[in-house]
């Protein structure tokens, strides 16, 4: 029993690491600060929610697992806030969202990239 | 009714955290959870806004539906950002939320930017603007299933 709890919690964590990886991954390869949020987003939901998953199993019935669950609730509803208040920021000082478009009409990917 | 519940959310939130069940630590909890609550209610924070309880038997439903979505948008947003050509095609558009009162936008817009490849930037006051990251992205918003689970949610309180 311990071995099967240990292995669905291993098989948890590896899938929670992968998505964290996919969400580092899609940083850097999105072309601007919106698209990029996305692939954060990658990371503070599945990512996050797996590995916390798997961390749970290993805990099993105490207080470290409810301490955990907390720890998944505040990421669930601070990670969306913190989201808005950066991309209405990044908004309202006039950052253009990077679009299909505007990559062919005008050769300034690279710029506003390295702005962000 | 608010203040009650919020006080008794409080307490229990004090037990789970700290795990020490001697008749002096409790006391001490109770006390500090009774000096928050009239805080919170000096400052005229305490309605169903800030401690939605109304909302706390249907909302365990709402969330496991979200769960499956949040799933489903992850895996669509993982197979872009990993393949070689990079298959996205972001946009902006404008979706309405029905919702009528202020949390009830919160919740819709929150459950926007918690979908991965859907992010609100702005809220322009009954419409909400999204950046999305492709076109079945946008797509999946524009089925409106989201906007009306939120609205449900608000009716029931």
């Amino acid at each position: 029993m311990d071995m099967l709890l240990d292995i669905i919690s291993g098989v948890l964590l590896a899938a929670g690491s992968f998505f964290i990886i996919v969400g580092a991954i899609g940083l850097v390869r999105l072309p601007d600060m919106f698209a990029r949020m996305h692939g954060a987003g990658v990371t503070d939901t599945l990512g996050a929610g797996l590995f916390i998953a798997g961390l749970m199993i290993q805990g099993g019935f105490t207080l470290i697992t409810v301490k955990l669950f907390m720890i998944l609730v505040f990421f669930f509803f601070a990670s969306p806030t913190s989201s808005y208040a950066l991309a209405n920021a990044a908004l309202s000082q006039g950052e253009k969202p990077w679009t299909r478009e505007s990559d062919n009409t005008n050769d300034n990917k690279e710029d506003s990239s390295s702005k962000t | 009714m608010h203040a009650i519940s919020l006080g008794l959310t409080l307490f229990a939130t004090w037990l789970l955290l700290s795990g020490v069940y001697e008749p002096f630590f409790i006391f001490l909890g109770v006390l500090s959870c009774v000096i928050v609550v009239a805080i919170a209610l000096r400052m005229e924070v305490v309605d169903r806004e800030s401690h939605p309880v109304h909302l706390s038997m249907i909302l365990p439903i709402y969330w496991l539906w979200l769960g499956k979505e949040i799933v489903l948008a992850n895996i669509d947003v993982t197979k872009r950002i990993l393949s070689p050509r990079l298959n996205i095609n972001p946009t902006v558009f404008r979706v309405q939320a029905s919702q009528g009162d202020e949390l009830g936008k919160v919740i819709y817009a929150n459950s926007i930017t918690l979908t991965p490849g859907t992010v609100t930037i702005d809220i322009d006051d009954d419409d909400l603007v999204i950046h999305a990251l492709s076109e079945t992205s946008k797509g999946d918003l524009e089925t409106g299933e989201m906007d009306r689970r939120v609205t449900a949610l608000g009716g029931a309180g």
